[in-house]
């Protein structure tokens, strides 16, 4: 590979790994030192490799860079400490062994997550943060995969690392008492994270994928660890396993492909069977996560065509689901799912009752007219072309729209 | 090259050998017993049925979207996540009192409605 091409590469991998671990040296609160150090790393190997080429061992060569770097940072930084602030009080004193071996960043990364999952940021802030530190992703790519502009991101990273400063949050691993909490938040950070990724807006698959990826890369570092491994989060790779099977299958070219459309010959058996290994051991315990219920309904969608059991049991599924926490958005799945058990009537009646309940904020509506519009285009399609012109409308992005126009148009 | 690497990094998860078909099965039934037999204790402690009428964001529930297949995957294309009001207005709005209960919160809502200028 040239230069050009593997900086960028290795960036997204290495990246993250040489921010946790200088971090962990450097003390929090001296992330942007830590974020600087990184960004000039690649920096030095771009201008160098572009002119010898890359090294044999370009890993290698980051982390020599880094940690020299990072050295002569720290050295600064002592003399600033010793001559400068004496009295300045540091509960953890800065590791001064830069520890770049395949544990120690490991050990590094998982405390970062906790850092980054921090329940006093808002959830925004959390997935961009986590979508830079903990991922490696550029602040052009973030701003593409919320669709807005770089500057807002920037914005956001930055009030983000401002409020952990204050709030004093350290890179690591919670007390065995604040860790259920904070695992919980990590999970979900991981969950919106793929979410994101997996119907992103954005039109860029690649990066749609990548960050998919990413986050069940996340959620495999929390299983590597005995007391991270615990069964909701077991769960969540299940369920991130078994959508992840469908990303060829669902997309050709730049369309996507509807569920009942796709070539399932091209659904990933190689992550079904993974998913269900970790579904097998997320079933422990006394605790029922939203995480257990979603991956038993999603791998029921692994599992080609329609029976009356698929989905008695995604409607049983979905049921606990709301029992557990109401969300306006599962509920219309559910409307959806005991359409196909007791028909499309009832699924019409339910909806009616579910628009009555409360005002939805727009992109909840779409999904109601978009439903409504498939269940009457058996009975009433005058009904159901309404119903579809007016989630045409809502629609969000034009690609979704002319999404919607082409699949719908014939009415 | 992503996906091989993510397969590879499963793997070492996964290590205690590729399951078979029929273990594969054996999994997926251990998975159902066991939210069945969790489902038949809440219930016979008397936990919630199914409620169809609580159209509130809870107390601490916090709104998320999710992946879920059915309407998203199977009638509608790509999806607009609307995230910058979305979730600061559920900041500001998890931050008032009325959600120390287990009330109502249509101002939340509201809130929520808001258009993204």
């Amino acid at each position: 590979m040239s230069a050009e091409t593997i900086v960028p590469h290795l960036f997204r991998s290495e990246y993250k790994k040489i921010i946790a671990v200088l971090c962990r040296n450097f003390g929090w609160d001296q992330l942007d030192q830590a974020e600087d150090i990184a960004s000039e790393t690649f920096l030095t190997a771009a201008q160098v490799w572009a002119l010898k080429g890359p090294p044999p061992e370009p890993v290698a060569w980051l982390y020599t860079v880094a940690k020299n770097k990072a050295r002569t940072f720290l050295k600064r930084q002592q003399v600033y400490q010793q001559k400068v602030v004496p009295a300045l009080q540091h509960d953890e004193a800065p590791q001064t062994e830069i520890d770049l071996s395949a544990d120690g960043i490991r050990d590094s990364q998982l405390r970062m997550i906790f850092a980054v999952c921090h329940p006093s940021l808002p959830m925004e802030s959390q997935v961009a943060l986590a979508l830079r530190i903990l991922c490696g992703f550029s602040i052009s790519e973030i701003a593409m995969a919320f669709m807005t502009n770089t500057e807002t991101i920037s914005k956001r990273l930055y009030r983000a690392r401002e409020k952990l400063r204050v709030m004093q949050v350290l890179p690591e691993v919670p007390s065995p008492e604040a860790l259920p909490d904070r695992l919980e938040a990590v999970l979900q950070t991981i969950y919106l994270l793929f979410n994101e990724g997996y119907y992103s807006s954005c039109n860029n698959q690649l990066l749609q994928k990548d960050i998919c990826y990413e986050a069940m890369q996340l959620c495999s570092q929390l299983l590597e660890y005995s007391v991270t491994a615990v069964p909701p989060a077991q769960a969540l790779m299940a369920l991130m396993c078994f959508h992840a099977s469908r990303f060829d299958a669902r997309l050709a070219g730049d369309d996507l492909v509807l569920y009942g459309d796709q070539d399932t010959s091209r659904w990933n058996q190689e992550f079904i069977r993974k998913g269900v290994f970790f579904l097998h051991h997320s079933a422990r315990g006394e605790q029922l996560s939203r995480y257990h219920l979603e991956a038993g309904i999603a791998w029921w969608h692994t599992r080609p065509g329609d029976s009356p059991e698929k989905w008695q049991e995604i409607l049983q599924r979905y049921t606990m689901l709301l029992e557990l926490s109401y969300s306006p958005l599962v509920d219309l799945n559910r409307i959806y799912a005991l359409a196909k058990v007791s028909g499309a009537k009832a699924g019409i009646t339910a909806a009616r009752e579910w628009i009555a309940g409360a005002d939805y904020p727009p992109e909840v509506l779409r999904y109601y007219h978009l439903l409504l519009g498939t269940l009457f285009l058996e009975s009433d399609t005058a009904t159901a072309a309404e119903h579809l012109a007016i989630a045409t409308s809502l629609a969000g992005t034009g690609t979704e729209r002319s999404f919607l126009t082409r699949r719908y148009g014939f009415l | 090259m992503e996906e091989y690497l993510i397969l590879m990094r499963l793997d070492l998860l996964t290590r205690e050998a590729q399951p078979s078909p029929e273990q594969l099965q054996e999994y997926m039934k251990t998975y159902q017993q066991w939210v069945a037999g969790i489902q038949a204790r809440q219930r016979f402690r008397g936990g919630k049925g199914l409620s169809t009428e609580g159209r509130v964001i809870r107390h601490r529930s916090e709104v998320t979207d999710g992946p879920f297949v059915e309407i998203k995957e199977s009638l509608a294309g790509f999806i607009t996540v609307a995230a910058d009001s979305w979730e600061e207005a559920l900041e500001m709005a998890s931050q008032c009192p009325i959600l120390d209960g287990d009330g109502n919160s249509v101002e939340l809502r509201k809130v929520v409605t808001v258009p993204q200028s």
